[in-house]
């Protein structure tokens, strides 16, 4: 870990709302996008020269295209019930980062633009022109925003500050100024299906490497199929899963449980990302490109059931939109659904997340564990904001907290959450989100993840905690980078299934010839 | 007749006319655009039912404010409700025979016009006390409090300090729904409230009022969470599909 560049906030045992501090973050500015980055996702690679008008001509449009952005743009009463909500607010203290506040840097143009008393008495409303130096605002703060919907929660009208964040992206995109971490991976996705970039070979090696691995430490010949037809299950996960750590190590622990659980199932190179920037980025079109690797992957293989890995965005994308987006899902009556979703079988949720599908082997008892394999560990569950905001799991509003916290207790035995207001659907966001992970960001991922810091800190004080469980492959790459500057030691980040991995108990081939348990460290 | 009358007159049926047709335009804004995602905050209901139920919540108790904050909860509420119970009172002056509900309603009518400056009084010192408040707060939003805070004292001071023609009011009033003009009565505060109550008729489908009707259109709170189990599909997402465009914007 190099020398921070900036001031570490200190722990101190409370999550605090600060004073404001004007301006506090307004140096951070990711590494915006070079042009052949922009343009392979069908954006400008520079200013435009017309950008002004082009880019009041977009939010005209994105208003009428999304009743949200429309009613939120209205309905705030700036009452301040969102202000002290946001992690880069209580990390940073810029008052732009208050919900209403990044709200307000679009607000104040589309009133001067959409709205009668923006247009003729624009200094008493707050309406402003669109200049330049608004558009670098906009660039600032809207990629300080993970689009975590924690402010949404609080809102007593709905507004959801991510709605808002992504038509600012958007807009931003079609006037030529995009961000290079975000842009470049939704062109890396598109062209070769996954946001690591890793090639169709590469990917049949890495997973032969990790059947030797679980052999290695099982004596079990678990494996990880690639492009099997005629499988039942479709497994669409992160492909940070695929050699990152902790992520590989749930990668593990799906393998161990589809082999325990009998199930021909297979990952797919063509589907090879379960990730999705192009909701970060707003863009309809890129989200819904993306998207149909999946669709396409499904009916070339056959399949019956599609299951997600372990990833926040990648399922709240899955769970609410895949049915909008590609027809993955039930209850379509349009040929374009049809034609996948009679492939599709119907007694099982689609998609479904790997969460559920262990959680369902285990009400089943068809899996078994050994807890005591997980006892060195003190483990807290960190409720990803995707996931708790934006999803569900099982048959029951909520399930997306119970079905993870339970497959927990399931397979260990020291489990202990975290105070409330920092967990469920007022959790934290992990500070990297939403497009913000990468290194230029830094200082905001850092500070943003304060509240995280504080709670989970509180328990380390108090529970001994020494395992922070995810389900998300940003979460986990987020948090690895970060806990260090709170002083934490990264090896407690880890995943939910990484946890199954260990104490799942698997069958030993009789010709193994030895007694071997499943672990994983 | 006299020029007093025929001026408020006018000033109801314009303020009347511009509340009625904004809405209606806004309205209608808002039901024709589209939401072509579910984006409902989750945890969610999952059924038609448990959506109403949401919204009733909503609306009627503010249940995501009170999550959120128990002071603007505390102010807002009272404020929210007083209105409420002052507007009920005042159906008095529209209806005779006067309903017997409105009637039963009077006692608590007035002393909600004392809770109701408080109220407003409350939200008011926010945008001066909190930092954060203060730094979200423009113009409009302290004259909108003025607004509130003014139609409420001067019809506090009608009822307590110097009374007005009630009698007269009312007839003025229910002229005015037959098109039959009755002299307006010349009580200097009770044309300052008036005038103040034709402003914000006038203004609302003009200003964050529309937090009113919005919020029944507000995807986040009204949408179920069935995602998987019905296909969502809005009009301009669905031609993306029959290839007759290929950009949304197209």
């Amino acid at each position: 870990m190099a020398a921070p560049q900036f001031e570490v906030p200190k722990l101190t045992g409370y999550i605090d709302v600060p004073a404001i501090k004007p301006g506090a973050s307004a140096h951070v500015k990711s590494f915006p996008a070079a042009a052949p980055i922009q343009e392979a996702i069908g954006f400008p690679g520079q200013l435009v020269d017309d950008w002004h008008d082009k880019a009041i001509a977009k939010m005209g449009d994105l208003l009428g295209r999304y009743r949200s952005l429309q009613v939120f743009m209205d309905a705030c009463v700036h009452c301040g019930a969102c202000t002290d909500k946001c992690h880069y607010f209580i990390g940073t203290a810029d008052p732009k980062n208050m919900p209403v506040a990044r709200q307000e840097l679009m607000r104040k143009v589309y009133r001067r633009h959409f709205t009668f008393a923006g247009k003729y008495f624009p200094s008493l409303v707050g309406a402003i022109d669109l200049t330049k130096e608004v558009l670098d605002d906009w660039y600032s703060y809207y990629y300080q925003c993970s689009e975590c919907r924690r402010c949404s929660v609080y809102c007593p009208y709905g507004i959801d500050t991510a709605e808002v964040t992504m038509a600012g992206r958007e807009i931003l995109d079609t006037v030529g100024i995009g961000q290079k971490y975000t842009n470049e991976i939704m062109g890396k996705l598109h062209r070769i299906g996954n946001n690591l970039g890793l090639p169709g070979p590469a990917l049949e090696d890495t997973l032969q490497g990790l059947e030797e691995d679980i052999f290695d430490a099982t004596g079990v010949p678990v494996k990880l199929p690639l492009d099997l037809e005629g499988a039942e299950i479709m497994l669409v996960t992160p492909s940070a899963d695929f050699f990152s750590e902790p992520h590989v190590e749930s990668l593990i622990g799906y393998a161990k449980v589809f082999h325990a659980a009998g199930v021909k199932w297979t990952l797919s190179s063509k589907a090879s990302e379960a990730g999705n920037f192009g909701m970060f980025i707003g863009s309809y079109e890129n989200m819904r490109r993306a998207a149909m690797r999946i669709r396409d992957a499904a009916l070339d293989l056959g399949v019956k059931r599609i299951v997600v890995g372990e990833c926040g965005h990648a399922w709240r994308v899955a769970y609410s939109f895949w049915n909008t987006l590609t027809g993955v899902g039930h209850g379509g009556n349009d040929p374009f659904a049809r034609q996948l979703q009679q492939q599709l079988d119907p007694n099982y949720p689609a998609p479904q997340h790997i969460c559920e599908y262990t959680h369902d082997l285990i009400q089943q008892g068809k899996l078994k564990f050994d807890k005591s394999l997980n006892d060195h560990r003190v483990i807290t569950f960190h409720d990803s904001c995707n996931v708790a905001r934006g999803s569900r799991m099982g048959d029951i509003p909520g399930g997306q907290f119970t079905i993870p916290r339970d497959i927990i207790r399931a397979v260990a035995s020291n489990f202990h959450d975290m105070q409330e207001g920092t967990i469920h659907e007022a959790t934290f966001c992990c500070g990297g989100g939403g497009g913000l992970l990468t290194d230029d960001l830094m200082e905001v991922r850092v500070k943003g993840a304060l509240p995280r810091m504080e709670a989970l800190n509180n328990v380390v004080q108090e529970k001994q905690v020494n395992f922070l469980a995810l389900i998300c492959a940003i979460c986990k790459a987020q948090f690895t980078k970060v806990v260090p500057y709170y002083g934490f030691d990264m090896s407690m980040v880890g995943g939910v299934h990484q946890l199954v991995s260990t104490a799942i108990q698997l069958e030993v081939p009789e010709d193994a010839g030895e007694e071997t348990e499943a672990t994983d460290d | 007749m006299s020029f007093l009358t025929v001026l408020f007159a006018c000033m109801f049926y314009a303020a009347a006319a511009m509340l009625v047709v904004g809405l209606i335009i806004k309205i209608r804004c808002y039901a024709r655009t589209p939401a072509p995602l579910k984006i409902p905050t989750t945890p969610a209901p999952t059924t038609f039912i448990g959506v109403r139920l949401r919204m009733l919540r909503e609306v009627t108790m503010f249940e995501s404010l009170f999550k959120s904050n128990k002071w603007i909860w505390l102010f807002g509420f009272m404020f929210h409700v007083s209105l409420l119970l002052v507007t009920l009172r005042h159906l008095r002056y529209f209806t005779e025979p006067v309903w017997f509900w409105v009637d039963m309603v009077q006692p608590f009518g007035i002393y909600a016009g004392f809770a109701m400056v408080a109220g407003l009084s409350g939200l008011w010192a926010r945008r001066f006390l909190v930092d954060r408040v203060r730094y979200i707060s423009t113009p409009s939003d302290h004259l909108m409090l003025a607004l509130l805070v003014a139609i409420g004292l001067t019809g506090l001071g009608m009822k307590f300090v110097a009374h007005t023609d009630i009698v007269a009011v009312k007839a003025f009033i229910l002229g005015l729904m037959v098109f039959d003009l009755q002299p307006m009565p010349a009580d200097p505060v009770l044309l300052v409230h008036l005038t103040l109550v034709a402003v914000l008729m006038a203004i609302f489908p003009i200003s964050k009022l529309l937090h009113a009707p919005g919020i029944f259109f507000s995807p986040t709170r009204n949408q179920i969470d069935d995602s998987r189990d019905r296909r969502h599909l809005s009009p301009w997402a669905a031609k993306l599909e029959s290839g007759a465009q290929t950009s949304p914007d197209a």
